[in-house]
């Protein structure tokens, strides 16, 4: 039961080869920028094809280069935050959230939208568009148009990169609050350890394209399983590190 | 002399008219498909699609007689299927038109749609959305400003056909001779009355289509 991935893909020189396996819970892939993480999700949804592997939701297979069945994005039933976010400029509010209730008949998306506008709080706000809203009040529209039709899986690629941190901190607490009412995977990419740590049932990390640990954040922080994932989640270096790369700091 | 001007005026739009949404139709199809799918002969289909952009309109109008005439590659066919040629019919104006028009709309309409963001789309599809259903709600009214640009200089091309038209469509008076055609016949036959008149007017006329082809965008976009 779950989502079980085990693919295996070479793409312009950098080779994916990854294995792990989560239930309902919210799974944090965390690692550094190019480590393959967005690359997962992408062939998750069924955006991309693995080279061999497969990937199964429950008794569900959406891929299996054994049989060769490969399922399109549209069969997948995936809720995908994008790291851009990917709402469509040229819909309200609105109407973006009702385009994601695809495959629900017209009552049930009017008021499954109702629902949703209330549940994401983005009540007046439905008849603007996405150029004339804040950077939360997208993230929100963007999480309501992915969950909008129940998906069985939710993928949320660095969805809060773009926010300053008190707002991210709040979107995260908004995260872990609605999260309980869809009991289903969800995968987070971040490479912000202190978003993994505090985001996470389970994280599993990322290391040059394979997976170098997985576990509670408690086991991966406490027991980090090699030097290079001790490098990756040791906050307090990492914490001097990030001071020391401010522009304010060269000047000292 | 007011009769055969208003004819000719009269068959210019037609013939624009018709050949333009055809350029819509087919045009923005084979854009779509350029710009979005792969295929072996992908740039071939691209080039010959944009020749009758670079290629003198005689030639153009040469290859359709080739294809086209009642001894042509496909007329043949239908000359022997149906007994009906569309050589010297104004149908082959619009043949004619259509060819020459089309390679605006489809570099154009490609650089448009080729420039909608790739995660918009990817979006639709991972929320269930059909390519086609994606094709037509998020992709065409993201590439809109390069099709009505299409769409205008389509029109305006077609308006201004002349050579191609010649060798295809003739330019039999009452039947096949659009305005441009018309004027020619007018200056070369001496008649600088009449071609002045027509000069004029189909330049109000096509400066009118542009102003109101400016207008309507306008409100659109």
């Amino acid at each position: 039961m779950g989502l079980r991935v085990k693919i295996k893909k070479v793409v312009n020189g950098f080779s994916l080869d990854a294995e792990w396996e989560i239930g309902n819970e919210l799974a944090v892939l965390f690692g550094r920028s190019g480590a393959g993480k967005t690359l997962t999700l992408q062939m998750i949804a069924g955006l991309l094809s693995p080279d061999q592997g497969f990937i199964h939701l429950d008794e569900r297979s959406f891929f299996d280069s054994s049989s060769g069945r490969n399922l399109p994005p549209q069969e997948r039933s995936c809720g995908y935050v994008f790291q851009d976010l990917a709402l469509f400029p040229h819909m309200t509010i609105r109407e973006n959230i009702l385009y994601g209730a695809h495959g629900l008949s017209k009552i049930e998306r009017e008021q499954q939208a109702g629902n949703m506008i209330e549940k994401f709080r983005i009540a007046g706000l439905e008849k603007k568009y996405p150029s004339e809203i804040s950077g939360g009040q997208k993230q929100r529209v963007a999480l309501a148009r992915a969950l909008i039709r129940k998906p069985d899986v939710l993928l949320l690629d660095e969805p809060f990169s773009a926010l300053d941190n008190p707002l991210r901190a709040e979107m995260q607490y908004f995260l872990k609050q609605i999260r309980w009412e869809f009991p289903i995977p969800i995968v987070f990419v971040t490479h912000d350890v202190l978003e993994a740590y505090a985001m996470a049932d389970k994280i599993i990390i990322y290391a040059n394209g394979s997976v170098a640990q997985a576990g509670t954040p408690k086991e991966v922080f406490t027991n980090p399983a090699s030097k290079e994932v001790e490098q990756l989640v040791n906050t307090r270096d990492r914490l001097i590190q990030s001071v020391e790369s401010l522009p304010c700091m060269s000047k000292f | 002399m007011d009769n055969s001007l208003f004819f000719s005026l009269k068959l210019s739009v037609q013939v624009a008219a018709i050949a333009t949404l055809f350029v819509i139709i087919i045009g923005l199809s084979a854009a779509y498909i350029l710009a979005r799918k792969n295929f072996p002969g992908k740039e071939l289909l691209d080039i010959l699609l944009t020749l009758p952009l670079v290629l003198p309109p005689t030639v153009t109008g040469y290859y359709l007689i080739v294809l086209f005439g009642r001894n042509g590659l496909l007329g043949r066919h239908l000359y022997d299927w149906t007994g009906w040629s569309i050589m010297f019919t104004w149908y082959a104006a619009v043949l004619a038109s259509f060819v020459v028009a089309l390679p605006l709309m489809v570099k154009i309409a490609r650089a448009a749609i080729e420039s909608v963001d790739e995660n918009l789309i990817r979006a639709s599809y991972t929320i269930g959305h059909s390519e086609y259903w994606t094709a037509l709600k998020v992709i065409l009214p993201l590439a809109r400003k390069g099709i009505i640009a299409g769409t205008i200089l389509s029109f305006a091309r077609a308006m201004g056909e002349f050579g191609a038209t010649l060798m295809v469509a003739g330019n039999i008076p009452g039947r096949t001779n659009t305005m441009p055609l018309a004027i020619y016949s007018a200056a070369a036959s001496g008649d600088r009355t009449q071609a002045t008149i027509m000069v004029i007017v189909f330049t109000l006329i096509c400066g009118l289509f542009l102003y109101a082809a400016n207008k309507l965008s306008r409100r659109i976009l």
